[in-house]
């Protein structure tokens, strides 16, 4: 008995502590530890991830999201439902950053069916020695990314590899919207007549990773265009409900868009050179490179196509958005050739714009 | 952007245009059968297709796309030596992007990347000094590829890894000149060319004199031209000039970035590290002598070539492909047996599909509706074409 009561303080001394932990990360960088399903995952999950996420349907940490079915009904018929990697090298570049892409990304996704973007997932996979420093300015980045675009981050999961395994930090997110009834975008709308619209300058985001990398010796005041698109969606629609074609411009850029819409609808597409908006900035960046900022990634553009009838008040709503200011109309849908998308050059020549056969930039996205 | 700008003005363009078509109807050969111009550079190939010129030029003059692009040119056998230095363990193997793609016998730089060699990008052979120095215990190659415009950064980087005393730096020396290539191209039976556009980036380092055999030989005009399309638009308009007068002269249309005498301590630097090789295999053409060059003795410490063993197999080129035939101008991109159907940018077959400044490339990727217009079979478009003489 003796003896019983020597363990019993211990037991009450220890047990309390190892119920309730300081729950703080106090290493620099990431080890396989914080993968390992422990403690040291708990602290790095509640310490770094979820108290900068803090949201109520996150709050309870089950392993998943429990969301009323009402939510949904309430706004609209369908549910869109998207995912999408982010593996961008580096990390941080001017006007953005995995985190505020990661969410910006998946948004935008959801957003150019119509939906109303409202809850998204988040996978980290760490690579062992990934500072925790970055790691914390990157969730801080991705909630004031979906502050911005009125979303919850609502569930989420954290992996650990050893070094080498990755580089430094991939994210995935996945997303869940509502498409309001009698909204039908799709790609195969596209009809000869309608008007094809972008939102702004294209390829900045190219351009800015491309430099961002510093293996190249150019100066030039580049800066990505990552920013959600749900804002300026709902403007779109609102001037202009019969929205054919709507789709985010981001790895292969406004050409490969095109050229998706003109095989998915079997018509053609005629763009004009002259009337893309294109920076001079990474206009000379494409121009000592060889590139075409025709394929080079969008993170906050989008291709609209509207009723030719209708491109005036589109191109008008558009432009009255911030995310919009530098909206133009670009070309038109025609009947053929099927699945060709044509340039007519500065010149008044004409050229195929084709899809690319590989990238133009490996992991820009 | 103003400097491009200012050569892409669209009312210029129309004057050109104006006066090229007017100096058309007043040359007697174009009565008979179309113009042929050889633009000689890939660069020239690129922008004609991207800014549409062909469709605007008057139908009696013919672009006929010449052999300036130096990944096209590049036979399978030395990308397969490039692979099996690429595998060699401790090796970085560096390389322009544009090689990255080109296939050998078996696999592409790219693919050889994927199966675990270590070959990175880079943007000039001084990326790859430094990464010689970053990594001393391991062995740091080159791939030199490209005509006279990027000898001199290559001999310059050689000469400067001498002065470092870099040990673990070497050069897989590709590196191939235009004249002798020209002058192979002029010597077959039965050419009807009836111009050059000269290359303008190789001129500058090599200057306007390298072409006079051209004129006074051949009695062919050329025009040494820049890339922007006012550019090439002078140089037909000035090339045209000739004809209409009579003259066969060496002109240098890309004054603003060519100095007729060249470059002379980009020559130097040149003839320092390099000299001529006594042939050299190109794609699509075969072997030409005097075409190729590599490094002299004295810098045989950086030779990859000397250093390591390649297996330097010579891989005939496929037989279905008529890329020499497309060079010489005998036969349109499109009239080739393989284009489009066995030979594509995916997968390509020939030289000419290799690289985006190949001609059938660029006819792949830009040009479909011409070709819808004048038909795409090979047999009946020979038969409508009078062109279909000059076939070997």
């Amino acid at each position: 008995m003796k003896d019983a009561a020597v363990a019993d303080p211990s037991l009450a001394r220890i047990g309390p502590s190892m119920r309730k932990r300081s729950g703080k990360v106090r290493d620099e960088r990431v080890t396989l530890a914080h993968g390992s399903g422990g403690k040291a995952m708990r602290d790095l999950i509640d310490d770094v991830i979820v108290g900068a996420f803090a949201n109520p349907l996150l709050a309870p940490l089950e392993d998943q999201a429990r969301i009323a079915l009402t939510t949904f009904s309430a706004l609209g018929d369908r549910l869109a439902f998207s995912t999408d990697s982010y593996v961008v090298d580096p990390l941080f570049f001017p006007g953005g950053d995995i985190g505020s892409l990661a969410v910006n990304g998946t948004v935008n996704d959801l957003a150019v069916s119509g939906a109303r973007p409202l809850y998204l997932s988040c996978g980290f996979i760490l690579e062992e020695g990934f500072e925790i420093a970055l790691l914390r300015r990157v969730v801080a980045s991705m909630r004031a990314a979906a502050d911005a675009a009125g979303v919850a981050i609502v569930t989420g999961d954290t992996k650990v590899v050893h070094r080498g395994a990755a580089d430094k930090l991939f994210i995935n997110t996945a997303g869940v919207g509502v498409i309001a009834r009698g909204v039908e975008i799709a790609a195969r709308r596209a009809a000869p007549g309608d008007a094809v619209l972008v939102n702004g300058t294209v390829g900045d985001h190219g351009a800015t990773v491309l430099k961002a990398r510093g293996d190249l010796a150019i100066e030039a005041d580049l800066q990505s265009d990552c920013q959600p698109l749900h804002g300026l969606i709902a403007a779109l629609l609102e001037a202009c409900p019969d929205v054919h074609c709507l789709r985010d411009a981001t790895r292969g850029g406004v050409a490969t868009v095109l050229n998706e819409f003109a095989l998915a609808a079997s018509v053609g597409f005629v763009i004009e050179e002259a009337s893309l908006p294109i920076r001079t900035e990474v206009r000379g960046v494409c121009e000592i490179l060889g590139l075409d900022p025709l394929y080079m990634a969008n993170e906050g553009k989008l291709v609209a196509v509207v009723p030719g009838a209708q491109c005036k008040a589109a191109l008008a709503a558009l432009r009255a958005h911030p995310a919009g200011r530098e909206a133009a109309c670009i070309g038109r849908v025609v009947a053929g050739p099927a699945g060709s998308v044509v340039m007519t050059t500065i010149f008044g020549g004409e050229r195929v714009v084709d899809m690319l056969v590989g990238d133009q930039l490996p992991r820009i996205c | 952007m103003k400097h491009v700008d200012e050569f892409r003005d669209p009312a210029k363009a129309k004057v050109l245009l104006g006066e090229i078509e007017r100096l058309v109807e007043g040359l007697e050969v174009c009565r008979k059968r179309p113009l042929q111009l050889m633009e000689v550079c890939g660069g020239h190939t690129h922008s004609i297709f991207r800014y549409g010129l062909e469709q605007l030029l008057p139908r009696a003059i013919e672009f006929v796309h010449g052999p300036g692009c130096p990944v096209c040119v590049l036979p399978m056998g030395r990308v397969d030596d490039c692979i099996a230095l690429a595998a060699r363990p401790n090796v970085i193997f560096t390389t322009f992007g544009d090689a990255m793609r080109v296939p050998g016998s078996k696999l592409s730089l790219l693919q050889a990347k994927a199966a675990g060699a270590d070959v990175r990008l880079v943007y000039s052979p001084l990326d790859a000094l430094a990464l010689a120095r970053a990594n001393p215990l391991r062995e740091v190659i080159f791939f030199a590829l490209g005509f006279e415009t990027t000898m001199p950064s290559t001999a310059l980087t050689v000469l400067q890894a001498e002065r470092e005393g870099l040990d673990n730096f070497s050069l897989f020396c590709n590196h191939i000149t235009i004249i002798p290539t020209v002058k192979a191209i002029l010597d077959s039976p039965a050419i009807t060319l009836d111009g050059f556009l000269g290359p303008g980036h190789v001129s500058m380092v090599i200057g306007t004199a390298p072409y006079e055999f051209i004129a006074r030989h051949y009695k062919k005009p050329l025009v040494v031209d820049g890339f922007e399309p006012l550019d090439i638009l002078q140089s037909v308009w000035m090339l045209l000039k000739q004809l209409d007068e009579g003259r066969c002269e060496v002109e240098n249309q890309y004054q603003r970035i060519v100095p007729d005498a060249g470059n002379q301590a980009a020559l130097a630097a040149v003839s320092r590290v390099f000299e001529l090789r006594e042939f050299f295999e190109w794609r699509g053409l075969g072997s030409i002598d005097h075409s190729g060059v590599r490094m002299r003795e004295r810098y045989a410490c950086f030779d990859a070539e000397r250093k390591f063993s390649v297996p330097n197999i010579r891989i005939a080129d496929p037989k279905a492909c008529q890329c020499g035939e497309v060079l010489k101008g005998a036969i349109k991109p499109w009239q080739c047996k393989v284009f489009g159907t066995a030979c594509t940018p995916e997968v390509p077959l020939g030289a000419l599909m290799v690289s985006s400044e190949g001609a059938c490339a660029a006819y792949y990727n830009y040009g479909g509706m011409k070709r819808q217009e004048t038909g795409t079979s090979a047999c009946t478009g020979a038969t409508a074409e009078p062109t279909e003489a000059v076939l070997p």
